[in-house]
């Protein structure tokens, strides 16, 4: 079921079921963005509509996106990053037992089946990556850490995530990849936009 | 001649803005750009620049510039303290200073120069982002600011009429958001029946209030969602955070409302001006 949530006088909040939901109508939407919409910005339940009030109005805009067929293949129609990961995190071998897996097995999931890319936030280039199935769910750390490396590949709830540079985190870190997500000197300088395909590979035996 | 600027002092915070980053949000990149964007176009405006060039956001006054050439200024928004002549375009001559003193009401000026501050952009725009920190550094003392060249045919105005921007109590139009329901009408009549105290933790991100808490009706997490600017979220403290310019691009907690932001007469560019201390009520749109 779709909600049309009003957000003010520039902005709509389409709120779905799922997030494979999400992923199938932001793919839509983001190919063929209604008149006058400047930002399409996907969430965990929803999709945010950003207009130029000059250009549309909100009417016009709830309209396009009730004409609009979510894409069902979401999932599976992106472009593909490979990401080489050194599966030394700190967290790795605690959180595995956390999960009732050895190590090599928290690494097997991960790499094992492709993620996708649901949306962004939190900071520039960061990527909510999710698996089909919803195979996950790790609790985040109790107490966050104020500095988390960049290249830190970390998981918490359904996710896992890259971050981008420096920050602070609650995430649990399970490895490190030396790929640069966020380069400005890069066009698009965001790796992990919605809807692209990730695959992990272990980058060298541990 | 070079056509700069050097910082003298640079104020308590001075940033280089323009219209920001629209279009990025997907990629976790916030809008950004001039807190009370009225002003700042206007700016640009009369100094014959076309609207969204790059201008400099100057918080309580404070800055001083020494003109490395002859460069045309103007000042709006915030009127500072000081000889320089506010809402006029004024020449600068080679050399010479200009210094802003504090405001004595409002908190944001826009100091456009003729050609724009032609710092390097980042990712289509020269807004300075607090919070992601994209764009240029924050304007530090002893900074040079380079100046582009005139492109535009001059508008021919001596002073702008422009209204003072109001101290003490202010009231905006809100609409509902997402998440009203969490509050319920008792939090809606909450929000729209009381004077909420702009706090000194206030900033671009956005203002945090002050008043007593709104409650929810419902418990339970919500699942991050998008935000512009004008949301007003409110945290498990109760206390709502109204957001501006560089607000997050997704939040975790629920919107109640919206400050309106209508293009023209923008409720969130009045918030822009307003400074710790001040009060803000927010009455309900004509349904």
């Amino acid at each position: 079921m779709t909600r049309v949530l009003p957000s003010g006088s520039t902005a709509l909040l389409v709120e779905l079921d799922d997030l494979d939901a999400v992923l199938a109508l932001y793919a839509a939407l983001a190919e063929q963005p209604p008149d006058g919409v400047v930002d399409i910005v996907p969430a965990a339940r929803t999709v945010l509509l950003v207009t130029d009030p000059s250009r549309t109005s909100l009417s016009a805009v709830a309209d396009a996106v009730g004409r609009t067929t979510p894409r069902p293949d979401a999932r599976t129609g992106g472009d593909v990053v490979e990401l080489p990961v050194r599966y030394d995190g700190e967290d790795l071998a605690e959180l595995a037992r956390l999960l009732d897996l050895t190590p090599e097995e928290l690494v097997r999931r991960h790499t094992g089946t492709e993620w996708t890319v649901a949306f962004g936030g939190f900071a520039p280039g960061f990527g909510y990556l999710t698996q089909p199935g919803g195979q996950w769910d790790v609790p985040r750390r109790a107490t966050p850490r104020t500095k988390v490396p960049p290249g830190s590949v970390a998981l918490a709830g359904e996710f896992s995530g890259v971050y981008p540079r420096e920050s602070p985190g609650g995430w649990q870190l399970i490895g490190r990849t030396d790929v640069a997500v966020f380069d400005l000197d890069r066009d698009p300088p965001a790796l992990l936009r919605p809807g692209v395909r990730v695959r992990f590979v272990e980058a060298e035996p541990r | 001649m070079t056509r700069e600027f050097t910082v003298v002092a640079a104020g308590p915070l001075t940033t280089v803005q323009d219209g920001g980053r629209p279009g990025q949000a997907a990629l976790g990149i916030g809008r950004s750009g001039a807190c009370d964007r009225a002003v700042y176009r206007q700016a640009n405006r009369l100094v014959g620049n076309p609207e969204d060039l790059a201008a400099l956001e100057v918080t309580y006054g404070g800055l001083v510039l020494r003109a490395e050439a002859d460069l045309l200024v103007v000042t709006t928004g915030a009127r500072c303290a000081g000889p320089f002549p506010h809402a006029a375009p004024t020449p600068l001559r080679r050399g010479a200073q200009l210094r802003l003193g504090p405001p004595g009401t409002g908190l944001r000026t826009y100091l456009a120069v003729r050609g724009g501050i032609d710092v390097l952009p980042v990712l289509g725009s020269r807004a300075t982002d607090v919070l992601s920190g994209l764009g240029p550094a924050v304007v530090a003392d002893g900074d040079v600011l380079p100046v582009g060249p005139p492109v535009d045919p001059m508008p021919g105005v001596d002073v702008a009429p422009v209204p003072e921007i109001p101290g003490g109590e202010v009231t905006v139009t809100v609409l509902p958001g997402p998440r009203a329901d969490w509050f319920g009408d008792a939090g809606w009549a909450a929000l729209t029946g009381q004077a909420w105290t702009v706090t000194n933790e206030s900033n671009r991100v956005g203002l945090r209030l002050d008043g007593a808490p709104l409650e929810r009706v419902r418990d339970g997490e919500l699942p991050s969602e998008g935000m512009v600017r004008g949301a007003l979220q409110v945290p498990p403290s109760g206390l709502p955070v109204l957001f501006l310019a560089d607000h997050p691009v997704t939040g975790g907690y629920p919107v109640i409302g919206y400050v309106a932001d209508e293009p023209l007469r923008s409720d969130v560019d009045r918030c822009g001006q307003l400074r710790p201390g001040q009060t803000l009520r927010f009455r309900p749109a004509p349904s």
